[in-house]
């Protein structure tokens, strides 16, 4: 028999092959005309100047450290959830404990400014 | 014929052993059929879907919306594919090509690959995964990270803006929506979408937690990024965002993956709050326990529709702190509480667990929001508009004397 993982490869696999037929398709049947200002970046008209990768504001950054803790711990929480209610009561205590710190983390983060749009 | 799927597969693996096909051959073909029917389903589903959203909007924005292309404009959609096929297919210049490539691809497959684990009836679903929630989680990050590339890869500062927005709102919210989703987890004791559905038999997960089915549903509005949470691609703002850079049926890639991805956060609140497939004789009639699913999943997109055609958008700084001053934190409290209860009160009665369960919610919510509206006093109409944004400068020139100005900052 095929394994639990084995049709979520078959199923990748051919959720690749879905949006590449379309695509391909496009590239096959649409026309190729080339042109200097047609293959210009699309800026509202306004002629681009300069490479588009620039350096940018760092609240987003910070935005995306704090996502990174959080997910991880959010993570975590998930085998416990399914395991709390097979332990003792301290288990759900402990769990909650854990819950807590993640609270003050954000606290934290939060008394730290980070998480104000600036 | 109350089960149609086991009735269907039961005949196709008779067929299959008749024309002397070994078990184990029949089983892949039957694995890969299933893997293509569950995702050309859901692809065709995208042309049903976008018909109806533009009718259900143009309804509630009194407008007629596509009528001309058949009947009530049901085909009105496949003409705009076959335009978006026959359109040109351009990469700009400077574009980081294999990223370029990959992005709608990426975005497509973070949508399909969900309904690898999505229960459709007692007998119906792809694949009962024993960490199934994980996974939904795992495999909707995949459409964020084409989103991400695509604005990244486009060598345009509009799309590279809207690749940022991605990296605050998409990310952000997934913080809560994953919070939420744990919570149908620890009531069922079970990561498996099917051990869930099973475990919401006469106690919907909705109805003992519907402030989880909240945010669940406002934190999902805000993962598919339409309105009002629509910042990464706000037209009005940065032209398209993060697809302006993609024409043709690469761009309709993206579209496609939208709206398959609104469908789905429909799908999965069915599966994780209103309990799935479970309705009256749903057990012995699995063909009518599909009927129920997708009355539900409907119900969901709708209010997402709704939302759509119902707010204006809503600003990037009042949006993460939603997220993350009110959201977060609420679901870290609730989600303390509702274990407390739930572990003290195992042995007892279904109404009493379910009963306690929906108090701490509603207590939660109430805390929720007096403090907002202790720390958000609302004001009169038409007395300060809305609050600026931090940091910006007084507007010297607006003329309508307002009383915002009078005090010093």
């Amino acid at each position: 028999m095929i394994s639990d993982w084995g049709f979520i490869g078959i199923f990748f696999l051919l959720a690749i092959f879905f949006p590449v037929v379309p695509i391909l398709t496009g590239v096959l049947l649409g026309p190729h005309k080339p042109g200097a200002v047609k293959n210009e970046t699309y800026e509202c008209g306004i002629r681009t100047r300069g490479p588009a990768r620039i350096q940018f504001r760092a609240s987003y950054y910070l935005y995306a450290l704090v996502f990174l803790i959080f997910d991880i711990e959010a993570v975590f929480l998930f085998p416990w959830a399914v395991a709390y209610g097979q332990f003792p009561l301290y288990a759900a205590a402990e769990g909650v404990l854990f819950l807590f710190l993640i609270g003050a983390g954000l606290a934290y983060v939060w008394r730290k400014g980070s998480l104000s749009w600036q | 014929m109350g089960d149609l799927f086991t009735t269907v597969s039961s005949w196709l693996s008779g067929i299959l052993a008749g024309a002397g096909i070994p078990p184990e051959a029949a089983a892949w073909i039957f694995a890969v059929g299933r893997a293509f029917l569950l995702g050309v389903s859901g692809l065709l589903l995208v042309v049903f879907l976008i018909w109806f959203e533009r009718k259900a909007v143009a309804r509630m924005q009194d407008r007629i919306g596509p009528n001309r292309v058949g009947p009530y404009g049901l085909f009105q959609t496949i003409a705009d594919m076959l335009k978006l096929v026959l359109k040109e297919d351009m990469v700009p210049p400077r574009a980081d090509r294999i990223l370029f490539h990959l992005a709608p691809v990426l975005a497509v497959i973070g949508v399909v690959g969900l309904w690898a684990v999505i229960p459709l009836a007692a007998t119906a679903y792809g694949v009962d995964l024993n960490v199934g929630a994980l996974y939904l989680a795992a495999t909707g990050t995949l459409g964020t990270l084409g989103i991400l590339m695509a604005g990244w890869s486009s060598n345009n500062k509009f799309a590279l803006l809207g690749a940022f927005r991605t990296v605050a709102q998409l990310v952000s919210y997934g913080v809560p929506a994953m919070l939420a989703m744990l919570v149908p987890v620890l009531l069922s004791g079970t990561m498996s979408l099917p051990g869930i559905v099973a475990a919401q038999d006469g106690f919907w997960f909705g109805f003992a937690a519907p402030l989880a089915a909240l945010v669940f549903l406002i934190a999902s509005l805000a993962e598919v990024a339409r309105a009002p949470f629509e910042l990464l691609e706000a037209e009005s703002e940065i032209v398209a965002g993060f697809h302006v850079e993609y024409s043709g049926i690469r761009f309709g890639m993206f579209f496609a993956a939208e709206f398959l991805h609104a469908f789905t956060i429909g799908a999965l609140l069915a599966v994780l709050f209103l309990g799935g497939w479970q309705g009256p004789g749903a057990a012995e009639y699995p063909t009518l326990g599909a009927l129920y699913f997708a009355g539900k999943s409907f119900m969901g997109y709708f209010l997402l529709v709704w939302a759509r055609a119902t707010l204006p958008r809503i600003r990037i700084d009042q949006m993460l702190d939603f997220c993350w001053k009110v959201l977060t934190p609420a679901m870290i409290v609730l989600i303390g509480a509702l274990v407390m209860v739930n572990r003290v009160l195992t042995e007892s009665p279904i109404w009493i667990r379910g009963g306690a369960l929906l108090g701490v919610n509603v207590i939660v919510a109430a805390g929720v929001i007096s403090l907002l509206s202790r720390s958000h006093p609302q004001t009169p109409v038409g007395a300060h508009g809305r609050p600026p944004l931090p940091g910006a400068q007084p507007c010297a020139t607006t003329g309508m004397g307002d009383e915002a100005g009078e005090k010093p900052a």
